[in-house]
């Protein structure tokens, strides 16, 4: 069996969940420049729990940033695609940090915690970045903005008895969906926000990272199934969730990406002109769900083909576990777009039948 | 299989295959650490029956829902038997490494090569080595 690559890991990072991840046995890779679990007991298993159950992820190499001053509402309205003006004290919402050329420096989460105070979670390859960038225009409003991504540690629980149970395990109140509530968690500060990255209802908490191990073992005492980041990818991408690095990049504006509703360019946000040029024209290229007809994994990378001609690239791919088929998405040339338009994807030389779908490709059966 | 097993009656390539060698006839397959380092497989497409592989090759892919890895040959011949039930069932790869989740049955082109691979002892030994 070839490439098995075994990579140092002297250099990497490692969460304040590091030690109880080793403990139990979990595959820790390489992500982000953390040291991560991968899985426990195996991705299927961690994907189901999640679905009809619930699941726990150790999400603390994710980042935070906090915008607090009289002028952070207007700030973070510069630099953020969605209309910040919309998000109450309580409230969360999702836009995209814009280059001027409207390409997607990262896809963020933004709580209010406070009139004047909100935070901002990164993704954690993006966060030195997103810094830089938000930095490079908050001189000209009174705010301040700070790196606190070293403050916190975060947990994600999922599934349809997530909340039940970490309500009643932490001894919790925790806020409705997309809302966030600031709370005290394990006896030390922390923040419940009332979303996630999988599809189905939980919280994600941030707490201190010095009493993160006891809240891990406690949920996992209360029957919350530990899963790693293979899970978390096959349960974002069954619901289509952008992955940013593969389905979002500074390279593809959100227009194209399919995130024309988080842009408000009546804002003036960085990159709108950009984006209201790209929305009135129309992209060369979208990003579409798909599923394989068949056989066969789509991988990232995987060339699209329509009538022997190469229309595009899938950016995400794997096996299903809910659906038990390959699935995916990818940028494809506009006029293939519709749901239920056929094209092939060349796996690894061999060519696979793919059908667009249309977002969730996983739905709940209610 | 939940823990880890080297039969002393195969011969093992350090890329972690496995040969069951009969004659001039071999079996191949993935050994108990492949299978566990890549996690549930969840597809397998058999090679052609007739092909030929090459010692240190690949002639086939598993793929688990996260990871592709190709399957190194661990000696030359020409493919005779295909594991078929694999395509539909998969997990007996993981379930059965050197059972039910053999790969293929190779014709051996040189049936000295046995000579160049590790008997149990050896394999288990690199093991302890790169973990």
């Amino acid at each position: 069996m070839g490439s098995l690559r075994l990579v140092s890991t002297a250099t990497l990072r490692r969460t304040p969940l590091y030690d109880l991840h080793a403990a139990a046995g979990a595959r820790l890779v390489p992500f982000a420049g953390w040291e991560m679990p991968v899985s426990y007991d195996g991705i299927r298993e961690e994907h189901t729990a999640v679905r009809t159950h619930a699941g726990m992820f150790d999400v603390s190499h994710m980042g935070q940033v906090e915008t607090e001053g009289p002028e952070a509402a207007a700030f973070l309205q510069r630099v953020l695609s969605n209309d910040v003006s919309k998000l109450e004290v309580g409230g969360a919402q999702y836009s995209c940090l814009c280059n001027e050329q409207g390409g997607v420096v990262d896809d963020l989460f933004t709580y209010r915690l406070a009139p004047d105070h909100y935070l901002t979670v990164t993704n954690s390859s993006n966060h030195t970045e997103d810094l830089r960038w938000m930095a490079r225009w908050v001189h000209d409003y009174d705010c301040v903005l700070r790196d606190v991504a070293d403050r916190f540690a975060m947990i994600a629980v999922q599934g349809p008895n997530a909340r039940r149970i970490v309500a009643s395990a932490l001894r919790l109140q925790l806020p409705p969906r997309m809302r966030v509530t600031p709370a005290v968690i394990a006896g030390g500060p922390g923040i419940i926000c009332g979303t996630g990255y999988t599809g189905e209802d939980g919280v994600e908490l941030m707490l201190d990272p010095g009493r993160a191990p006891d809240v891990w073992s406690a949920l996992g005492d209360a029957g919350v199934v530990p899963c790693g980041l293979g899970a978390r990818d096959t349960l974002r991408l069954e619901v289509c969730f952008h992955l940013h690095g593969q389905d979002l990049s500074i390279d593809r504006n959100p227009i194209e990406a399919g995130l024309g509703w988080c842009c408000k360019e009546d804002t003036g946000f960085v990159g709108s002109e950009a984006i209201a040029e790209v929305r009135a024209e129309g992209p060369a290229e979208k990003l579409v769900p798909f599923t394989v007809e068949g056989r066969g994994i789509p991988r990232q990378g995987n060339l699209i083909l329509a009538a022997d001609e190469a229309a595009g690239v899938v950016t995400s791919g794997t096996f299903s576990p809910s659906l038990q088929v390959g699935i995916g998405m990818g940028y494809v040339r506009a006029d293939l777009t519709e749901p239920g338009t056929e094209f092939e994807i060349d796996v690894r030389g061999t060519r696979r039948s793919a059908r667009v779908g249309s977002k969730p490709l996983y739905r709940k059966e209610s | 299989m939940a823990e880890a097993n080297y039969p002393d009656e195969l011969r093992y390539h350090a890329e972690h295959d496995w040969a069951r060698i009969d004659g001039d006839v071999a079996t191949f397959g993935i050994t108990w650490y492949a299978q566990d380092t890549l996690g549930e497989v969840v597809f397998y497409d058999p090679p052609e029956v007739g092909s030929e592989v090459r010692k240190d090759s690949s002639y086939a892919e598993v793929e688990s829902v996260k990871a592709v890895s190709d399957v190194i040959s661990p000696m030359s011949g020409e493919i005779v038997e295909v594991n078929e039930a694999l395509s539909d069932a998969p997990e007996k790869i993981n379930e059965d490494p050197y059972g039910d989740g053999w790969l293929v049955k190779v014709r051996l082109s040189d049936p000295g090569e046995a000579d160049t691979l590790m008997d149990a002892t050896a394999y288990q030994h690199l093991l302890d080595q790169s973990s």
